[in-house]
């Protein structure tokens, strides 16, 4: 649906609002600077999730994979630039040895970043040739299976600390608050991620991903060359994924192979949630459902500490059966149905 | 890695322990394996909280064993609430995915695998669990192969179960009606099969054939709350080799599953064992896939 995306003079401004909003929200509210950054790179991974599995229909449990291979590699370039990796692990990232200067700590960033991007890229136009052939539950589950493999192939490599994980560098002193300059990328991200997608569904690309969602073997017989159009989709997606996940890696400042980087169970299946409580298969909805999410997510955290995971678990069953379409889903059948009664009464 | 490949061609009473070690955890795999594709050939629901209900089994076992009783009598109080958790799981969130999209049923059965872990974790903490079964071992070839009389009889009762399960669904009224409604539910429900009743009963039944699964694992092996996934995915994996409502080929696949991931964490190291099996999966599924795209079909 091209119109819909159309820049009318209200969405402009909305769209001004919301960017206004982002850029003084972490001088206005600084004790929430984490939460918001972590909101903003939730963003990402709810659109990227989309892209593929509410646009394009094909519902991937594994996008963390790329989320995970990001982090590592962005991780490990900030590091291997500058020192040797192996022994970094061993000492536990800490000691006087392993020290970043300002310029060590942006160059890492820097190049660590598009590195994430890159590395990304090639590990998912390498996997689409071989996963994207298949559909349905049975994408679902191998990607599952792909995410939760590589989480525990990076457990076993003691270079990159093994179960134990991995620290990010420690931002000099000099440098002031990294945390403000981790929210800026991770909202230039956002917004670059959301402008890349808007235009990619403007353009008959995105007919492409909705005519493969709709029915893959009629859009295959109109002449449409699906496996590129499939593969592409998912290297966008991993791209964005990868540079979240660089930056998510920098902002927990841990990474486990298991429970930060290659976390299934958490982030993995958290973006789903996202995109579905927002509404699948639209470009607010990954958004909406963000920000909703990191809400919910984070008064669980307060009022039920050692329970929230059972919520968010509780919560995932009952959006995934009882609210299937989501906010924005359900916004625009609404006003579908308004504008049919209209019709009636004219 | 090679020197342990290397030690395996040097000991063939290694690989030969390997392979006996295999064969007799894969029966619990055929199991958990056989309950899967009978919810999926059913109610067309893929349960993703198959591993949980076995790793919850398991749990209620080793809870029972805390109180005094013997395994034995705590695999069927696990699989009696398991039948009952299965029924009110199914009533409450399962009635609602049925001829649902795929994916809701995915994600949803994915949530509750999700809560039951945690309460898992809550509830009997992270350890590693097993029921001391105070049986000792069968030693052959001069001591060289040692079989853990446990484990033997936890293959002889998964078989055991397994069989009496097909025959149910073969011989009985109630099974009879199971097999009517996967074949043809509008057809079925005609004829005056409740087939939302028999969508239950398939449901609570294998969350039952998980937690009797779970029981004989707790016996043998470890388990652990955290564990659950790995046995959805090994089931997942069986079934997609074997096909649904195919229990010769689901019992082959399973225990040739069983072999290759013993040898697998011999060869590669336990620390990649699990990620031998995800792996594995992914390899199963684009061979077959890769099959049957060169007739221009894919997997459904």
């Amino acid at each position: 649906m091209p119109d819909t995306l159309a820049l009318t003079p209200t969405r402009l401004i909305l769209i001004a609002a919301f960017l206004l909003c982002g850029v003084v929200a972490p001088l206005l509210a600084p004790a929430y600077q984490t939460q918001l950054t972590e909101l903003l790179l939730f963003i990402v991974f709810a659109l990227a999730w989309d892209l593929v599995g509410g646009q394009m229909g094909y519902n991937s449990f594994g996008n963390v994979l790329f989320v995970g291979v990001g982090m590592y590699v962005c991780v490990i370039v900030q590091v291997g630039l500058f020192y040797n990796v192996g022994l970094y692990t061993e000492a536990r990232g800490g000691g006087t040895e392993f020290i970043f200067d300002e310029a060590q700590f942006l160059t890492g960033l820097a190049v660590g970043i598009p590195a994430a991007m890159l590395a990304c890229i090639l590990l998912a136009w390498a996997l689409g040739s071989l996963v994207l052939t298949m559909r349905g539950h049975y994408f679902a589950i191998c990607t599952l299976g792909l995410g939760i493999a590589a989480g525990q192939i990076a457990a076993g490599i003691p270079w990159i600390g093994a179960g134990s994980g991995m620290l990010t560098p420690n931002p000099p002193d000099a440098l002031g608050d990294v945390g403000l300059l981790l929210y800026y990328l991770s909202l230039g991200l956002a917004v670059v991620c959301a402008l890349t997608f808007a235009w990619l569904l403007s353009t008959r690309f995105g007919l492409a991903l909705n005519a493969i969602r709709d029915d893959e073997d009629k859009a295959e017989a109109m002449g449409l060359n699906t496996h590129a159009v499939k593969v592409t989709a998912w290297v966008v997606a991993a791209a964005f994924l990868g540079m979240a996940g660089a930056l998510y890696g920098n902002l927990v400042r841990f990474i486990d192979p298991l429970q930060t980087a290659f976390a299934g169970a958490t982030i993995g299946v958290w973006m789903i949630l996202m995109a579905l409580l927002g509404g699948r298969g639209t470009l607010l909805g990954p958004i909406v459902g963000a920000i909703i999410f990191q809400i919910t997510k984070e008064l669980f955290w307060t009022y039920m500490l050692g329970w929230q995971r059972v919520a968010l678990g509780i919560l995932i069953v009952v959006v995934a059966v009882f609210f299937p379409y989501g906010i924005v889903g359900f916004f625009r059948e609404r006003s579908k149905q308004k504008s049919r009664i209209a019709e009636e009464r004219t | 890695m090679i020197a342990n490949l290397q030690i395996l061609l040097d000991a063939p009473a290694l690989s030969l322990q390997l392979l006996i070690d295999g064969i007799l955890i894969g029966a619990v795999f055929a199991l958990a394996a056989y309950g899967l594709a009978l919810v999926w050939g059913v109610t067309n629901v893929i349960n993703v909280a198959q591993g949980e209900f076995v790793m919850l089994g398991g749990f209620i076992t080793v809870l029972c064993a805390d109180y005094g009783l013997s395994p034995l009598i705590g695999m069927p109080i696990a699989a009696a609430s398991l039948y009952v958790l299965g029924w009110v799981l199914f009533q409450l969130v399962i009635v609602h995915l049925v001829g649902r999209d795929m994916f809701n049923s995915v994600l949803a059965t994915f949530g509750i695998a999700i809560v039951l872990q945690q309460l898992m974790a809550h509830v009997f903490g992270g350890a590693d669990r097993i029921v001391e079964s105070g049986l000792g071992s069968w030693f052959f070839l001069d001591g060289l192969i040692g079989i853990a009389k446990v484990k033997v009889l936890v293959f002889v009762a998964c078989i055991a179960l397994g069989i009496a399960l097909a025959i149910f669904l073969a011989r009985s009224r109630q099974g009879q009606a199971i097999r009517a409604t996967a074949q043809e539910p509008r057809a079925a429900s005609v004829l005056g099969i409740e087939t939302r009743r028999v969508y239950a009963l398939t449901f609570a039944l294998n969350a039952a054939i998980c937690g009797a699964a779970g029981a004989l694992a707790a016996m043998a092996y470890t388990i652990h709350a955290y564990g659950g996934l790995a046995y959805t995915i090994r089931s997942f994996m069986i079934v997609v080799m074997a096909g649904i409502g195919n229990l010769a080929g689901i019992i082959w696949a399973a225990l040739s599953l069983g072999v290759a991931e013993n040898f697998a964490g011999f060869i590669l190291g336990v620390q990649y064992q699990i990620a031998f099996v995800f792996g594995l999966l992914v390899v199963v599924l684009v061979l077959r896939n890769w099959r049957l795209k060169r007739k221009r079909l894919y997997l459904r």
